[in-house]
């Protein structure tokens, strides 16, 4: 599955360069103005500095979430029912797509990275340190394709789940300390924050690239938790599509 | 798992198959028996319950045990047993337009779980076998519809399946290209042997191509033999000199809403006559 998804961006970069242009935009709009008002805690370090792995969090997230859409085009199309009929089980079929979204959201990872380093980002450029900064994105993509997934097989439909996909990525995006450290946050909304992965995953990006103080082995265990009940629940209802 | 597979098993089985989406049962009672290595066609008007059919025996949809068999193998126990016999194309034309056709039937013989040294040669082969090998670098969003369903063929064909599936492998296919399509598959048959089950709604198809057809209607299979034998009865039952086609008898079983009364009995007895014939 990951290596149909590679073959297919060989032949069909466009999607590679215009998802570019969304996180640029955050960075350079969104991230220089704050960088002037200064007004957000960031515990010292430049806003700019501060929100680049949260976008590059939030980028691959936006992938990711919409990554049931192929899934429900493949329903139609009536590759899912073919790859059904293989003996290829369900979970691996899921993890393949899943994994397939993590490799789309390495390359996206790439183009923040270098949009941030242009606008002046400190950024780390050790090696382990990006690798680790893989992994995170790669399992945080992977558990957002399985709920994306999953909702496809309850929705399945292409117009609910463009619905709820655009009712759920902005909630989770601003519910989180991508933009705005959680100290900051209401009670209840530092709630939202705790149990949303993708807090964790901006948290271990920061602790990466930045050197933040961070909680890696809980963010990388949030992670694998994560992409692991994804899988499963997606695995359990994938078969729902085909009937 | 019970794997209790004689050699000689049939390739489907269906015992009293029954399927409903909701309250309106698809499938009522189906019956139903193809042999190893016979080209079986499935016919019968839309709504007969065909498709619904296929999708029990290629395990997509859930039937409770003893229903169905595909060469011994329980559906309902063994799902992963029968998946590795099958061979399946949906009726939706549904190869990946954004990868060449070689990319697309690679997929395939990965997902069967193809060694990965053999491949390279199977999937070379498989295009081969359905006279793609010149265009298999293209992307498959340039093929025409002939050359999608070929390359679906080929798809289903990397794993050597035991059977093959076919669920209106022409339609939407002007007639030069259904018979490509259907050369392609009889050549493959000859040389591999496997079993073909196939539904259509083209009577000159089944009756060139298929050595024993069911006619559905209802969710049940109302007039089952050769194509032959379903025409000689027919003609034999009107008497008047006629030689009824295969779409005659088609139009004899689906007949319209009015004279389904009078039909029923017939078709009963067609039925009868056919299994003690066929």
């Amino acid at each position: 599955m990951c290596v149909v998804e590679l073959q297919k961006l060989r032949h069909d970069r466009t999607e590679l360069y215009t998802r570019a242009i969304q996180p640029a935009l955050w960075l350079v709009i969104f991230g220089e103005t704050f960088n002037r008002i200064n007004v957000i805690p960031t515990g010292g370090i430049p806003y700019r500095d501060y929100l680049a792995p949260g976008i590059i969090a939030q980028s691959t997230m936006f992938i990711a979430i919409f990554y049931g859409i192929h899934i429900i085009w493949e329903r139609d199309s009536g590759v899912l029912t073919k790859l059904l009929v293989t003996p290829t089980p369900r979970a691996a079929l899921v993890a393949g797509k899943a994994f397939a979204a993590g490799v789309k959201a390495i390359v996206q990872a790439m183009v923040v990275l270098v949009i941030a380093a242009l606008l002046g980002v400190t950024l780390s450029w050790n090696p382990l340190r990006l690798l680790g900064m893989i992994v995170v994105v790669v399992l945080g993509s992977a558990f957002f394709a399985c709920l994306s997934v999953t909702i496809a097989g309850i929705a399945r439909t292409r117009d609910r789940l463009m619905g709820i996909g655009q009712a759920i990525t902005m909630p989770l995006f601003f519910a989180s300390n991508a933009l705005y450290p959680t100290a900051s946050m209401p009670d209840w909304l530092r709630v939202i924050s705790a149990i949303n992965p993708l807090s964790y995953e901006v948290d271990a990006l920061r602790g990466l690239l930045l050197g933040t103080p961070a909680n890696l082995p809980l963010d990388f265990a949030v992670l694998v938790v994560a992409a692991a009940l994804g899988i499963t629940a997606a695995s359990a209802l994938l078969g729902r599509l085909a009937r | 798992m019970t794997d209790d597979t004689p050699p000689t098993a049939d390739a489907v089985t269906c015992t009293g198959l029954t399927y409903a989406f909701g309250g309106s049962k698809a499938v009522d009672g189906l019956d139903l028996t193809v042999a190893s290595g016979e080209v079986f066609g499935l016919l019968g008007p839309n709504g007969a319950g065909k498709t619904t059919a296929i999708r029990c025996v290629t395990t997509l949809l859930p039937v409770p045990a003893g229903m169905v068999r595909v060469f011994g193998h329980d559906v309902a126990a063994n799902r992963m047993a029968v998946r590795r016999l099958l061979g399946y194309v949906p009726q939706q034309l549904s190869a990946d337009g954004n990868l060449t056709g070689r990319e697309n039937v690679a997929l395939f013989a990965r997902v069967f779980d193809v060694p990965r040294k053999e491949r390279a040669p199977r999937v070379a082969e498989a295009l081969e076998a359905v006279g793609l090998a010149e265009a298999a670098d293209r992307m498959a969003g340039t093929y025409s519809g002939g050359m999608i369903r070929r390359l679906e063929l080929a798809q289903a064909l990397v794993s050597s399946p035991r059977l093959l599936i076919l669920d209106e492998p022409t339609i939407g296919l002007d007639p030069i290209a259904r018979t490509g399509v259907w050369e392609q598959i009889m050549a493959v048959r000859a040389a591999s042997g496997m079993t073909v089950l196939v539904t259509t709604h083209y009577m000159d198809e089944a009756d060139q191509y298929c050595d024993r057809v069911a006619l559905m209607h209802k969710g049940q299979v109302r007039a089952l033999g050769t194509p032959g034998q379903l025409t000689d009865e027919l003609r034999d039952r009107r008497g008047d000199g006629s030689s009824p086609t295969l779409e005659d008898v088609f139009r004899d079983v689906a007949g319209s809403g009015l004279d389904e009364g009078g039909e029923f009995r017939d078709v009963r007895r067609t039925r009868r006559t056919a299994s003690r014939v066929g």
